[in-house]
């Protein structure tokens, strides 16, 4: 890759150097006088918190967004990004956490559209040569070690494939810095694994990555420095040595010192396990969707967070949307208490004190267009809030104050659009709505993606404090690390059914990724339902 | 399933009077301005066309009663589109709703022999319902089979058009034997009063104002309006949250083709007192330009409807000083183009207005804290 790039101006000068970068929105200062050196050749972590400016900032170096004031130098070499075809110019691709590619073309269509000619009157005239893009395609994907057909449809691929393709997109102009915001976040295990050795392999090859994640342990896994933003400045700057990976004491220290620095406190403790379970708040009974899901056996107590892990894509989504009501039940029964709601809405189930945090946030839990006192109403509206032809604002002012004040949100005002709320704000709202619910079950899909350390700590708390007040938690998440520090009983699931079942002080990793992935054979007693465990409870 | 682009409405903006306000006297000045060179070519200029305009629609007692007759129709037409919309529904089958609409009331109104105490009320109603009627199939077909409403409400539109010449065509069923292509004359009991004796304003007025309000209360004040509109923003998360998004779908076109069926019942029962075949000049493809013009919000809509209102009662006065009255046409199809660029120059203006606050806050650090100050309390 480095073959096309010019000589360096120096070789002891940073790949990327960011010099006193200031960027003010309104009256908010999200990077203030940062600055951030990367050296060639290496791997660099940036965490902090929500809102602590580390996107801002990546932004900047891509080119869409761009600083009130300090330098950028590439190389060595001043320069200017005021387009992301400027960055592109200057060697720096960004692969962002949100993927922008079209389903219904190939994987060769969508480098087509990267591939383009950059100056319009080129691109109406200049045929699309698919045929070399295909070819290069390949020798990128060799060259990558990644296995992804050109001709596949996008949208047919999964996460982790359509994760490779945007890693080809960002490195197709010879970037020579990647930029990754929070790569993993919406990967399994196995594929978070696969893309770590990716970026091994792209430094290996001389390239620079910037990594942005909230997760202490790949962080430490693969960077060589990290730099550290707390409100907008760097708060940390340190490199990871070879004997700073291994587990002990001394990585130990390093990882709180970093937590520190992020978040400004030691990192939250996982909340105590529960006592005993009482009564059971969920049941299914052979639940299934006659298609992807089924038959489910499973139950929560009151009491009792339970987990369910599992690749993504394996019905847990399907799942979720049985126990809430919007998908059809073909088989089996669900009850709430002890009440059967299996061919009632979700209105009714949401008034039998069911609460659901929904996995996928901008596609079932808010409503962009609408402002944040409205999302916070959604489900209480028509049910608890409200007469028929009379719903008063001021009571829906002050729940939705009361839920900002609960989880701290930050936000501009109570009547903006909730798009201008940070992902993890808007998440805390959503999380601080299905709690003022006061449920007696709790779904929560992958209730911390997308939260600091911090905030995620809160809503872990939360959850054990909900469970500690006698309600069931069904935890579905495909952070283990979550799932082991946070849940009573874990669950696997794998192409629609429950593989596994153990108490989470029995469960290491290695069993629950066997089951996972399949390569352990799965335990029997969630695949065959055990009378006396409904029962008996 | 034949997929059209969604049409995304800014709700947020209604809660920034200031700037809703702004946009939409800025559309109306642009596509004022933008008409300016066809003026000139059509042989005149602006001084002249615009003042004539302005005489014709706002010079006198009479000309501001053309205004408010030209409006009323415009007005609920334009309710009925921004309800749809407000559930994302696009609701283009305004205008034969209100054909079969009128079709419905002046069948009454000529037809049945009731005490008049209860023929109006029976004759708005059905009106009412027969727009409703009209747009349940297309309601239907959208909520359970995904069929688009934009497809479906346009066939109906035809339907419609086709069922009203048939009607008062010689044997048809509502045809009058002395005057084509119109029904007879209907019953007394059956008119929406006039409301002055020297002007053609009619209590159809009145119910154009109730329906702003009522439509004003059901959107924003409601549990149901909430949900509607919460339809209308995310159907996933509305039916994660327990709204019924297939009867929520089905009320909101049908109550977008209720108040259609109302505007086109007032027009009959108001200010023809009999049935005419193409009454309605376009009202309800107007209807959809006035609820965008207007935000989507109910005073929007009816300062939209005014300034409509106030070109058709305008265009009067347009030929008299010898401009042909199709340069409303022009000006009304520029307006249509510029509120569909509205989001963009809006977003255009928002982008300039925050950066110049950025660097003004550089340059000059004494100011900053006030300016902020004054934001937060706007906030």
């Amino acid at each position: 890759m480095t073959t096309r790039r010019p000589v360096p101006a120096g070789e002891d000068s940073p790949a990327v150097r960011l010099c006193d970068i200031t960027k003010t929105y309104d009256a908010f200062r999200a990077n203030d006088h940062v600055t951030l050196d990367v050296a060639r050749g290496t791997i660099h972590g940036l965490l902090g918190e929500n809102g602590a400016g580390k996107s801002t900032l990546m932004n900047i170096l891509n080119g869409s967004v761009r600083p009130d004031g300090g330098r950028i130098e590439v190389d060595g070499r001043p320069v200017r990004l005021r387009t992301t075809s400027d960055a592109r110019a200057a060697g720096i691709g960004m692969v962002h956490q949100h993927f922008s590619l079209i389903d219904r073309l190939t994987v060769v269509e969508n480098l087509a559209l990267v591939a383009r000619p950059s100056s319009w009157p080129r691109r109406c005239v200049m045929p699309v040569d698919l045929v070399g893009i295909e070819e290069r395609a390949r020798l990128l994907a060799d060259r990558l070690r990644f296995a992804v057909d050109p001709r596949a449809r996008c949208g047919s691929l999964g996460v982790g494939a359509r994760q490779r393709v945007e890693i080809m997109k960002a490195l197709w102009h010879h970037a020579q810095v990647v930029i990754m915001d929070e790569p993993t976040a919406s990967l399994s295990p196995v594929e978070a694994q696969e893309l770590l050795s990716t970026l091994l392999t792209l430094r290996e090859q001389g390239a620079t990555v910037i990594l942005i994640s909230h997760k202490m342990p790949e962080i430490l896994a693969v960077c060589d420095e990290v730099t550290v933003l707390r409100d907008g400045r760097v708060s940390r700057r340190l490199s990871i040595g070879a004997d700073d990976r291994d587990p002990g004491p001394r990585r130990d220290r390093l990882e709180a010192d970093l937590v520190q620095a992020m978040i400004g406190r030691p990192r939250p403790d996982p909340p105590a396990r529960a006592a005993a379970p009482g009564s059971p708040r969920l049941v299914l009974h052979g639940v299934g969707d006659g298609a992807r899901v089924g038959p489910v056996d499973l139950s929560v107590h009151a009491g009792e967070i339970v987990a369910v892990a599992g690749v993504e894509g394996n019905g847990q989504a399907e799942l979720i949307e049985l126990i809430v009501g919007v998908r059809r039940l073909r088989t089996g029964r669900v009850l709430l208490g002890s009440r059967d709601v299996s061919s009632d809405g979700p209105r009714t189930r949401l008034a039998c004190g069911l609460g659901h945090i929904a996995e996928d946030r901008h596609a079932a839990a808010i409503a962009t267009r609408m402002s944040v006192t409205a999302n916070a109403a959604f489900g209480f509206v028509g049910a608890r809030m409200g007469r028929r032809w009379w719903l008063p604002a001021r009571t829906m002012r002050a729940h939705a104050g009361s839920i900002v004040d609960r989880m701290s949100v930050r936000l501009p005002g109570l009547g903006a659009n909730i798009e201008g709320l940070s992902g993890g704000n808007q998440q805390k709202l959503v999380v601080g709505r299905e709690l003022a619910r006061d449920p007696s079950v709790l779904i929560a899909g992958q209730p911390t993606r997308g939260l600091d350390i911090g905030a995620a700590g809160d809503v872990h708390r939360e959850l054990a404090a909900l469970r500690d007040g006698g309600a069931g938690v069904l935890l579905v998440s495909m952070d283990l690390t979550e799932v082991l520090a946070v849940a009573d009983r874990i669950v696997v699931m794998r192409s629609g059914r429950i593989v596994g079942d153990v108490p989470a002080a029995d469960a290491d990793v290695d069993t629950l990724g066997g089951w996972m992935t399949g390569a352990q054979p799965s335990e029997q007693k969630g695949v065959q339902p055990s009378e006396q465990k409904l029962v008996g409870a | 399933m034949i997929r059209l682009p969604a049409i995304k409405i800014q709700q947020g903006l209604s809660s920034r009077p200031f700037l809703s306000a702004g946009s939409f006297l800025g559309t109306l000045a642009l596509a004022l301005a933008a008409a300016v060179p066809l003026i000139y070519l059509a042989g005149t200029d602006p001084v002249t066309a615009y003042g004539a305009l302005l005489r014709g629609s706002v010079g006198d007692q009479y000309a501001l009663s053309e205004t408010v007759v030209q409006a009323t129709p415009l007005l609920v037409g334009g309710l009925a589109v921004a309800l749809a919309f407000h559930a994302g529904l696009f609701n283009i089958g305004v205008e034969g709703q209100l054909v079969v609409g009128g079709l419905a009331a002046a069948a009454v109104g000529v037809n049945l022999d009731l005490p008049a105490a209860v023929h109006l009320p029976v004759a708005v109603l059905t009106g009412a319902a027969a727009g409703a009627a009209w747009a349940a199939i297309p309601a239907v077909l959208k909520a359970w089979r995904g069929v688009h409403e934009v497809v479906t409400t346009i066939m109906f539109n035809y339907l419609a058009f086709g069922l009203s010449r048939h009607l008062v065509a010689p044997g048809g069923g509502l045809a009058s034997a002395t005057q084509p292509s119109a029904s007879d004359p209907v019953a007394d009991g059956a008119r929406l009063p006039a409301l002055t004796e020297t002007t053609r304003i009619h209590s159809g007025v009145l119910l154009a104002v109730a329906a702003v309000i009522a439509v004003g209360w059901f959107l924003y004040r409601t549990p149901a309006g909430f949900k509607l509109r919460m339809v209308g923003a995310n159907p996933t998360t509305a039916s994660f949250h327990g709204v019924g998004v297939r009867r929520v779908q089905i009320g909101a076109l049908m109550g977008s083709g209720a108040l259609a069926g109302l505007a086109g019942a007032s027009e009959i029962l108001g200010l023809y007192g009999r049935y005419l075949d193409s009454f309605s000049p376009g009202y309800g493809f107007q209807a959809i330009a006035i609820a965008l013009m207007g935000m989507l919000t109910p005073l929007g809509v009816l300062a939209a409807a005014a300034f409509f209102g106030m070109l058709a009662a305008g265009s009067v006065g347009l030929q008299s000083v010898g401009i042909s009255r199709e340069l409303i046409n022009v000006v009304s199809g520029l307006v249509v183009g510029f509120v569909a660029a509205q989001p963009a120059l809006i977003g255009a203006y928002l982008r300039r207005r925050r950066k110049r606050q950025a660097s003004g806050q550089g340059e000059d650090a004494s100011a900053a804290p006030a300016d902020v100050d004054a934001r937060s309390a706007h906030v």
